[in-house]
Formats: C-alpha cells, sequence, structure tokens
C-alpha cells in the first residue's frame, strides 16, 4: 500500500531544494514507499517494553564548561566564500518570500 | 464605526475596537544568555568585535564539526524555568529545525521541539496600578541565535531593494531561551499593557536571575507578539498573526495596540484577518505584512543526532532552586512591609527606578522614609532637570546615606542638607568635603550661639520685654534674627530653648 506519494516526495524536495525530474520522482516515491513499509515492520516486533529512542547511545548530559577556546582567522573563514566584502560573507540578494 | 486611513489601512478607533472585540495575545521572548561561549561551541561571546571573529567550524557548521552542549546554559535554561514556575523536563533532547536562510549557516536551527526543558509555568505580572496578572507559561526551551545580514544597496538599507547582504557570524550559536505564553485571555482592554508589563516582568527577572544582561537595546531580549480577536469571551479563539522582533517594551504595547485596531477595521468591515507574520516598524508604529504562513514554515523538525538527551536530575535542579535569589516580585513585596510605604508610594518608587537606590541607601544607615524623601523629592526633582535616570546622577546611595546621617546627627539641618547635596552633585566631593569645604554645618557651639543671641536680643529690647513679660510667641522673632545671623548654620530648637533659659522664661 502507497503511503508516500508522488506530489509529497516533490513538496520535501522544494522544501529541502533539491531538484528532481519527473522521473526521479516517480522513482523516488516507489523507493521511499519501500523504505517506510520496512521500518514500519519495526513496530510489529517492538513489544511495549521497549521504550521509544531517538538516539543509539545510551548517554546524557555530556556538557563543556563554559570556557572559551581560540576561534578561526577571519581569513580561514572567509577562505571557502564563494564572495566576502568587509570581513563578511556576500551573499546575493535576498528576496521576501511574499 | 469611525476609520481613520493611514496608507490605505483601515484603522479603528483602540477603544470602539476593544467595544466590540476581545482580544487574546501570546508572546514569544528570546533571551541571548550571558555565557562566555557560545551554545554548542566554545566560540566566545562578542558583542561589537570585528565581524567573524568569534566563529569557529561549529558556528559555521562546517562538515565533521561536532556540537557540545554548554552545560552553564543548561543551568541557565534551568533557572529561567524555575523562576516561571515551570516544571523542569527529567529528560529532553534537541531538535534540527531546518530552514535556509543566509543568517542561518548549517541550514538548520538547533533547538528543541517537542521536549522543551522547561513547561507548564507561570508569572505574576505587576501592571503599574498594582493589579497583578497571571501570565500562563506554555514552555521555555533552549536553541541557538542566528548570524546578523547587513543589507547593501537600496534607499534604507531594508532587505527590500538591495543588492547583496553581508553577513557576520559571530552572534550565530548564542544560547537562547524562548520561552512562550499561552494565549492570554481576559485583559480586554489592558492587553498591550499586560504584553508590555509582562516582557519588562521577565527582563527584571532575567537580570536578578543574573542569566542575562537582558539589554534590550542590544538585542539581548526580543520579542514575537501574536495577537487576534474575537467577537466575545466565550467565541473560539479568531485568526492571529504574529509581529515579529518587537524590541522595546513600548513598542510590545504600541504593536498590540495597533494590530487591535487593524484586524478590528477588517473583521468590523466583514473580512477574514490572513495568519501572517508582519514586521513592526519602530519609526512609523505600524506593522506590515511579512510572510504567510504557508508550505515555507514547514520546518521538518526531526532529533538531533549529533547530541544526546539532557537529564536533569532532580538532586541538580533541586540544587538550583535553592540557589535562586529573591525574584523582583518578591522582593517588592519584601521591601513594602519592612519599609513600612504605602502602595502608591511603592509604585511611584518602581515606576522612577528608585528602588535599587533607595535599598544601597537604607543599607547605609539612612531610614527607609529619609531614603524616600531624597530619592523620590530633591533627586528626582534634579533627575528631571537634568533630563537623566536617577541612578544616573552623580550621587551614591552611601553619599546619600552619609548625609542622612549628618543630619540625623544634628550636624547639618535640612536646608543645609539641601545646599551640601548641591554640593555633592557638583561634583565637588563626598558630603563631608562639601560641609567643611563651604562653612556649612549647623553651629551647636552654645558660647557662639549665645554670643549671636545676645546681640540680637540688644537690638530688639522691646521684644525682649514681651518675652519676658510671658508671650512666649515673640521668640520666634528672636530665633528668626539669631538664624539669619547664623546664616541658617543653626539649630532652630536650640536657639529657642538657650534664648528662654537667657530671659529666664520657661518654655
Amino acid at each position: 500500500m502507497s503511503t508516500i506519494s508522488r506530489d509529497e516526495v516533490a513538496r520535501v524536495a522544494g522544501l529541502a531544494r533539491i531538484d528532481l525530474t519527473p522521473a526521479e520522482l516517480d522513482r523516488l516515491a516507489g523507493e521511499l514507499d519501500h523504505i517506510v513499509d520496512a521500518v514500519a515492520r519495526v513496530s510489529e516486533v517492538a513489544t511495549p517494553d521497549v521504550p521509544a529512542t531517538s538516539h543509539p547511545l545510551p548517554m546524557t548530559n555530556v556538557f563543556r564548561e563554559d570556557v572559551p577556546e581560540p576561534t578561526l582567522d577571519v581569513d580561514e573563514i572567509l577562505a571557502g566564500a564563494p564572495a566576502a566584502e568587509q570581513g563578511r560573507f556576500l551573499v546575493p540578494q535576498i528576496l521576501e518570500e511574499d | 464605526m469611525s476609520t481613520v486611513s493611514t496608507t490605505a489601512v483601515e484603522l479603528v478607533d483602540y477603544d470602539e475596537a476593544i467595544d466590540r472585540f476581545d482580544p487574546v495575545i501570546g508572546i514569544e521572548v528570546h533571551v541571548e544568555l550571558g555565557t562566555r561561549t557560545k551554545m554548542f561551541d566554545p566560540a566566545p561571546q562578542t558583542f561589537g568585535a570585528e565581524p567573524n571573529t568569534a566563529v569557529s567550524p561549529v558556528s559555521l557548521g562546517l562538515p565533521g564539526a561536532l556540537p557540545v552542549v554548554n552545560g552553564t546554559a543548561v543551568e541557565y535554561a534551568i533557572r529561567i524555568g524555575l523562576a516561571l514556575n515551570c516544571q523542569i523536563a527529567e529528560r529532553c533532547r534537541f531538535a534540527r529545525k531546518n530552514y535556509f536562510y543566509p543568517d542561518v549557516p548549517k541550514n538548520f536551527q538547533t533547538s528543541q521541539y517537542d521536549e522543551p526543558i522547561a513547561f507548564e509555568g507561570y508569572l505574576d505580572v505587576e501592571l503599574e496600578d498594582g493589579t497583578v496578572f497571571r501570565v500562563e507559561i506554555e514552555r521555555a526551551h533552549m536553541e541557538e541565535d542566528a548570524g546578523k545580514n547587513t543589507h547593501v544597496g537600496g534607499s534604507t538599507g531594508r532587505i527590500h531593494g538591495a543588492e547583496y547582504s553581508l553577513v557576520d557570524y559571530n552572534r550565530a550559536g548564542i544560547p537562547l531561551v524562548e520561552i512562550v505564553t499561552k494565549p492570554i485571555t481576559g485583559a480586554g482592554a489592558r492587553a498591550p499593557e499586560v504584553a508590555r508589563a509582562y516582557v519588562q516582568a521577565l527582563r527584571d527577572i532575567f537580570r536578578t536571575l543574573g542569566v542575562s544582561e537582558a539589554r534590550m537595546e542590544r538585542g539581548n531580549v526580543r520579542a514575537d507578539v501574536n495577537l487576534s480577536l474575537r467577537p466575545t469571551p466565550e467565541s473560539p479563539l479568531g485568526t492571529r498573526t504574529e509581529t515579529k522582533n518587537v524590541n522595546s517594551f513600548r513598542s510590545v504595547e504600541r504593536a498590540v495596540r495597533y494590530e487591535v485596531s487593524r484586524q478590528a477595521a477588517i473583521l468590523a468591515a466583514g473580512g477574514t484577518v490572513v495568519q501572517e507574520t508582519r514586521h513592526w516598524h519602530e519609526d512609523t508604529g505600524v506593522t506590515t505584512p511579512g510572510r504567510v504562513k504557508s508550505d515555507a514554515e514547514d520546518y521538518r523538525y526531526f532529533p538531533e543526532p549529533d547530541l544526546v538527551p539532557v537529564a536533569p536530575s532532580r538532586e541538580w535542579v533541586e540544587k538550583i532552586r535553592a540557589s535562586l535569589p529573591e525574584l523582583p516580585g518578591a522582593r517588592r513585596r519584601r521591601l513594602t512591609d519592612e519599609w513600612g510605604y504605602a502602595e502608591p508610594e511603592m509604585r511611584d518608587v518602581l515606576n522612577a527606578g528608585a528602588l535599587d537606590l533607595i535599598e544601597a541607601t537604607v543599607a547605609a544607615g539612612a531610614s527607609p522614609a529619609a531614603a524616600r524623601k531624597w530619592w523620590m523629592g530633591e533627586l528626582a526633582r534634579t533627575a528631571k532637570q537634568r533630563e537623566v535616570e536617577l541612578a544616573e546622577l552623580p550621587v551614591t546611595p552611601a553619599q546619600v546615606g552619609e548625609l542622612q546621617a549628618l543630619v540625623d546627627s544634628g550636624r547639618i539641618n535640612d536646608k543645609l542638607a539641601r545646599q551640601v547635596l548641591d554640593g555633592v552633585l557638583a561634583g565637588e566631593g563626598s558630603p563631608e568635603e562639601v560641609l567643611v569645604a563651604r562653612g556649612l554645618g549647623v553651629v551647636s557651639d552654645d558660647g557662639a550661639l549665645l554670643a549671636a543671641i545676645d546681640e540680637v536680643l540688644a537690638a530688639q529690647p522691646d521684644v525682649a520685654d514681651r518675652i519676658r513679660g510671658g508671650r512666649v510667641q515673640a521668640v520666634g522673632a528672636i530665633v528668626g534674627g539669631v538664624m539669619k545671623a547664623t546664616r541658617g548654620q543653626a539649630d532652630a530648637g536650640r536657639v529657642r530653648e538657650l534664648i528662654l533659659s537667657r530671659l529666664g522664661v520657661e518654655g
């Protein structure tokens, strides 16, 4: 049974700014459906005594002391920038989505 | 219904709007925590530093960079949660909020979504007339700030018309706590005032807790104001707008008023309010539409895989609770009692920003009544004349305490004390120094006073005779003469006693 529609794939791809061809949309809708089905099987074997988890590591409270450490030089930071000006990243015109 | 038009936007007069509709507000406040380093990386927090000088691979989201949570920021978030009477989660996690914007270098903001660190609290907010209004808190969660865009080109530095933008990531990653209210109902016409008082109360709490400098003008505290109208308090909630980045107390109040008037005009004309984000314009006092809430608002939150959950032990939470300082509301109530001020007196003190000053003056030895008299009298007048805040006057609470001690010891009277204070405000030194330098000070040497008394009596023998004859009230003329002769530097009560004993008359 299909749970992931082609439209949904197109919408999520749009949100993630991934450009997909119509053929890719068709293929991915099918593949994602298989993946979702496979994952859904986990819930068939998971009994109520298995707690839901979002993280594989059995750890909590991994904290850092609030102590500053050296940062990168501005030159290093901007080395990977396509364009820079006055020590800052230069980005193309930002248009409001309205 | 009368309407006024401003640049094609219909507004209904505020009072009329409130007559017809019930406003519901919701406020989201972001506070930048005053930690030394960022939320997830050890780059230092700086303000006003050269662009991109406080940036690490984690701030930039470079491939392979891994975040680690700042433990102090978690503690500060718990402090805020406890101060807002919230429950603290036994276990919570971070989530990625995905969106594309140049000031978010990772293309997601690390935030909390379904598991905030604090939830279900409230804050009792005191309005200017003393009314207490309870604001229910939905949640307080941890997240990180974004970088700063500067728009170049175009006429106004605004995003519209800009040719390109420059991005500084110094601010990216600074710890934030976002505090979200439940819908605030029942405020009626006072909704704008409640909104303002709430944000102001939060600012005071942040400062008292020591979790942020909470300077509005630096953007340490920023408010988003949601507003909707409904026909009656029994009606379902109306469609809301969210006005972003309202960054002063006054603007919070104005933005609510404006949206009430604007939405009322739409609804009264039979229209529907569009659910959207709006921008606040400080200069013109209006809001304008921003993004319409749509697919673009789908942030596809998911649990942050690079961070393990935060599970504050109950021992830790209780230890933090025990270390909380006295909060502003409780402090106000305690001091009102201790000082014996009437409620309106205390409100005047609060509104004048004199609470800390008076407390410090009392700590310096002055009575609460005397401390209030100085700060709310002479000093308040001076501050008003100079157009500065009380705290900015060049006089310390310790000096006011010293001044009052001079009065209490009888070395100066109230009139001289005002002259001494003038000297202190003119930068002539401490009260003692001014007193000595200006040769003020009550003449307390009886010998010197008697010499002056004898002179005045000799000059007015008829008055002296009348006093001797039993007309004690005539002594006022002699007292006046002596005060004049000593340039006011005598204790009038003592002078009166001496005159009467000199003339052999019972007071």
